[in-house]
């Protein structure tokens, strides 16, 4: 039951501390204090009427217990102003207290602190979870994770970076990096540590129910969604399977109706971004038989926003897909993209379709040499020997 | 907060302006200057005229130049009360060196107590 409350408030509950506070480190351990306070007194005494309040209670009086003992914290005095209030005499508050975890989002996200810090910021306090999960999935020493987030959390006070949602000829840019960082969470989750892919689809379910209006938010949601759906079938026996090889019983028919519901919603608003592009060439990647010609369109609209060369090999792929090869190769033989192996094992493949059989050996054999992955490195080979 | 908004310039070639530009870009310099926000600020001579000192041994020892050679060299300072370092970076922004090859390294001052009168 704590457990549960754990994963679904410890936002909640740190973003309103932080809120008071204004201190990232107090509010973390206030917040630690609260919930084992919380895994003491809830089996004994049953769970408050409102977990959350009663949890936030808690904590600013340890918190406020602490600064009267600590002169370290002498200038957080003026918050001793605020009267006493007893943990379980707070039902009545229990509606007015904010939701403050989309400023703590952006505090999380901002772009003055560097990229890695971002993440593991955004996991520590949205996703609550703690300092060796976090550096387990990202494979370094929990020491070397504890000092970057420590570093951040420093700097966020001592630089002064906002505890707020940023004023509107901001909000665009400083989005898109709360989005990036959501995302790149998502994909450390899509190579094979599921529990981030949750992780990170579960902070976008919050970001849409905060910024409901924002269509980004909507598609980024139903990308990770339409995306997710299809992880089962992605790997048979620890091998890649293609696309169009993949066993469609195993996708997740709820969560691609969930995706393609927010892909409508993204579209109602008028979007058109990057991630609702993306969701929509998700969603239409779900369909028998896949519209490919649709997809090349939709490519193509994305290659203009972003400028990406990884997008105009997607473009190439759904291109060829659309039965011409030949103009697929085009569009691959004119990428400045040589140290990719993807471009490579594209190339081979649209060569081997045009009955070019030694070029299409010599551009596995390319992508081959680039490829550090050995699942993907045995598909190469494979296909390398059916030439 | 304090901030402190460093310049830095690109140490090579400048970007060759005319009479009309120059006066434009000094026109920014002081427009920021007179920002009510604005606690102080400076423009330093050129590098060429820098010396840099040290202390061995008891001893004075000078150097001609600066201390070190850099792609980038310091150029002035602004001084800014400011609310948080989103303030901060937008300011930053507005310093003509920012686009003109150069880069502002915004720090927070620390606090210390005022001097009390006696």
């Amino acid at each position: 039951m704590l457990e549960r409350v754990f994963r679904e408030e410890w936002g909640r509950v740190l973003a309103a501390l932080v809120g008071f506070l204004g201190d990232f480190e107090l509010a973390e351990e206030a917040a630690q204090d609260a919930f084992a306070t919380a895994a003491e007194r809830w089996p004994r005494d049953g769970e408050p009427a409102n977990p959350v309040a009663w949890l936030i209670a808690t904590a600013r009086n340890r918190a406020i217990d602490r600064i009267r003992r600590d002169r370290t914290l002498a200038a957080k005095a003026r918050l001793l102003d605020v009267p006493d209030r007893t943990e379980d005499g707070l039902t009545e508050m229990e509606d007015t207290i904010p939701d403050e975890r989309l400023e703590l989002l952006f505090t999380c996200c901002h772009p003055a602190l560097s990229l890695e810090a971002q993440v593991g910021l955004t996991l520590r306090a949205l996703g609550g979870l703690s300092n060796d999960e976090i550096a387990r999935a990202f494979i370094v020493a929990p020491e070397t994770m504890k000092r970057r987030l420590s570093r951040a959390r420093t700097k966020i006070k001592l630089a002064g970076i906002p505890f707020s949602v940023p004023p509107q000829h901001l909000l665009p840019d400083r989005l898109a990096t709360v989005l990036t960082v959501i995302y790149l969470i998502y994909n450390e989750g899509y190579g094979g540590r599921m529990e981030l892919a949750a992780e990170a689809i579960s902070l976008a379910r919050v970001l849409c129910d905060l910024m409901p209006d924002e269509p980004e938010v909507h598609g980024l949601l139903a990308l990770m969604r339409l995306l997710h759906a299809r992880a089962p079938a992605r790997f048979s026996a620890g091998e890649p399977v293609l696309l169009g090889d993949q066993d469609r019983a195993l996708w997740d028919g709820e969560l691609i109706a969930a995706g393609r519901a927010g892909l409508e919603r993204a579209l109602a608003l008028r979007g058109r971004g990057p991630y609702l592009l993306q969701a929509a060439i998700a969603s239409l990647q779900c369909e028998e038989p896949i519209d490919w010609p649709e997809i090349a369109a939709l490519y193509t609209e994305l290659a203009r926003l972003t400028n990406s060369p990884v997008v105009e090999l997607n473009r190439a792929v759904a291109v060829a897909e659309s039965g011409s090869p030949q103009a697929a190769l085009a569009i691959v033989e004119s990428l400045d993209l040589d140290d990719y192996p993807y471009t490579h094992s594209t190339r081979a493949e649209l060569l081997r379709r045009l009955g070019r059989v030694p070029e299409a050996a010599d551009a596995y054999r390319r992508a081959l040499a680039l490829t550090d992955r050995e699942p993907e490195a045995r598909f190469l080979r494979r296909q390398l020997a059916l030439l | 907060m304090k901030y402190a908004l460093l310049i830095y310039e690109n140490a090579g070639s400048p970007p060759a302006l005319d009479d009309a530009e120059q006066r434009s870009v000094r026109a920014e310099y002081y427009a920021l200057r007179d920002e009510p926000t604005c606690v102080s600020g400076g423009q330093l001579q050129p590098v060429q005229t820098a010396t840099t000192v040290r202390v061995q041994d008891g001893r004075m020892l000078t150097t001609d130049g600066p201390f070190a050679e850099t792609k980038e060299v310091f150029g002035g300072y602004y001084i800014f009360e400011l609310g948080d370092l989103d303030a901060a970076l937008e300011m930053a922004a507005r310093i003509p060196a920012t686009r003109m090859g150069g880069s502002v390294e915004v720090r927070p001052l620390v606090e210390v107590p005022q001097r009390v009168e006696d």
